[in-house]
C-alpha cells in the first residue's frame, strides 16, 4: 500500500514540477530559473519534514510518501545537471561562468533553504 | 454539436501550453511514478550507513544526469519536438528520469552530514555530486551528438 502511495506521490510531484517550470518559463527569464525555484522550495520542505520526523516518531510513513515520493519526484537533479550543460555549451559570452553560477547558486541556496527547514522543523 | 463547435476545443488544445493539458499531466504522473518507485526501491534495498557517503542517491543522480543528457540531445537532433518525440521527452525525460533523480534528498543528506559534524564528507559529497553530475550530463550530451552526427552524415 505504502509503495503505491509513494509512487503516486512521486508522479504528482513530477507533474507539479512540470507546471511550476512551465509557469516560470512563460515569463521568459534569461536563465532557466524554474528548476532553481523547484529545487530550492522542495529542499526547504524536505528539511522541514525531516526535522519534524526526527523529533516525532510515527511520522515515518508520512515522510516516505511526502519526502521520498512527492518532494523526491518534485525536485530533480538530472534536469539541473543538463541545464548547466546547456548554458555552458551555449554560444553566449561568459557561458561557462553562467553555468557555474547556475549550478553553484542552486546548490548554495538549496542547502540554506533545507537547513532553515531542518531548524524550523 | 456542429463540426465548427467541435473543432474549436481542438484548436485551443493545440495552442494551449503543455502544462495545462491533462494528457501530458497524466503522462508525467505515470512517468514520475515509475522513476520514483525505482529510486525508492534502490534507497530501500541498498540503505547507506548513517554518517557515511550517500552512495545510492549519488549513483541515482549521476546515472540520471547521463541518461537525461543523452535522451534530450538524441531527441532534439533527430527531429522536431512534436508528436511521440515530445511525449517521450515529457514522459520519460521530465517524468521518469526527472522523478528518478532527486535534489531535495541530496541537499538534506548534505545538511545532515554537516549538522552531525561530518563537514569534510558533507562538503565533498555536495561538490562531487554536482561536478560529477554535470560531467555525466556533458558525456551524455556529447555522446549523443557523436552518435546522431555520424548517423546523419
Amino acid at each position: 500500500m505504502i509503495t503505491v502511495l509513494v509512487a503516486l506521490a512521486g508522479g504528482v510531484g513530477a507533474a507539479l514540477r512540470f507546471v511550476v517550470d512551465g509557469l516560470v518559463a512563460r515569463r521568459r527569464p534569461p536563465l532557466p530559473l524554474g528548476t532553481v525555484l523547484i529545487n530550492v522550495s522542495g529542499s526547504f520542505l524536505l528539511g522541514l519534514l525531516t526535522g519534524l520526523a526526527l523529533d516525532h516518531s510515527g511520522l515515518d510513513g508520512l515522510k516516505l510518501v511526502l519526502g521520498t515520493g512527492l518532494l523526491g519526484g518534485y525536485t530533480t537533479f538530472s534536469t539541473a545537471s543538463v541545464e548547466a550543460v546547456t548554458i555552458g555549451l551555449s554560444d553566449g559570452p561568459r557561458s561557462t561562468v553562467l553555468a557555474v553560477l547556475h549550478a553553484g547558486g542552486m546548490l548554495v541556496v538549496s542547502l540554506a533553504a533545507a537547513m532553515l527547514g531542518l531548524w524550523l522543523g | 454539436m456542429t463540426d465548427d463547435q467541435r473543432r474549436v476545443p481542438d484548436v485551443v488544445a493545440r495552442t494551449r501550453p503543455l502544462y495545462t493539458r491533462p494528457s501530458y499531466l497524466a503522462l508525467l504522473v505515470l512517468g514520475g511514478a515509475v522513476g520514483t518507485s525505482l529510486r525508492s526501491w534502490l534507497e530501500d534495498r541498498y540503505a547507506t550507513v548513517a554518517g557515511g557517503w550517500p552512495w545510492v542517491t549519488f549513483a541515482i543522480n549521476v546515472v540520471g544526469s547521463l541518461v537525461l543528457g543523452a535522451l534530450l540531445t538524441s531527441l532534439a537532433r533527430t527531429g522536431p519536438d512534436a508528436g511521440w518525440r515530445r511525449r517521450v521527452r515529457v514522459g520519460l525525460g521530465t517524468g521518469t528520469i526527472g522523478g528518478f533523480t532527486t535534489y531535495s534528498t541530496f541537499v538534506v543528506e548534505v545538511d545532515l552530514l554537516l549538522r552531525d559534524g561530518r563537514v569534510v564528507t558533507g562538503v565533498a559529497y555536495a561538490l562531487v555530486s554536482v561536478v560529477i553530475g554535470v560531467g555525466a550530463a556533458v558525456l551524455g550530451v556529447l555522446g549523443a551528438r557523436a552518435v546522431t552526427g555520424r548517423r546523419a552524415s
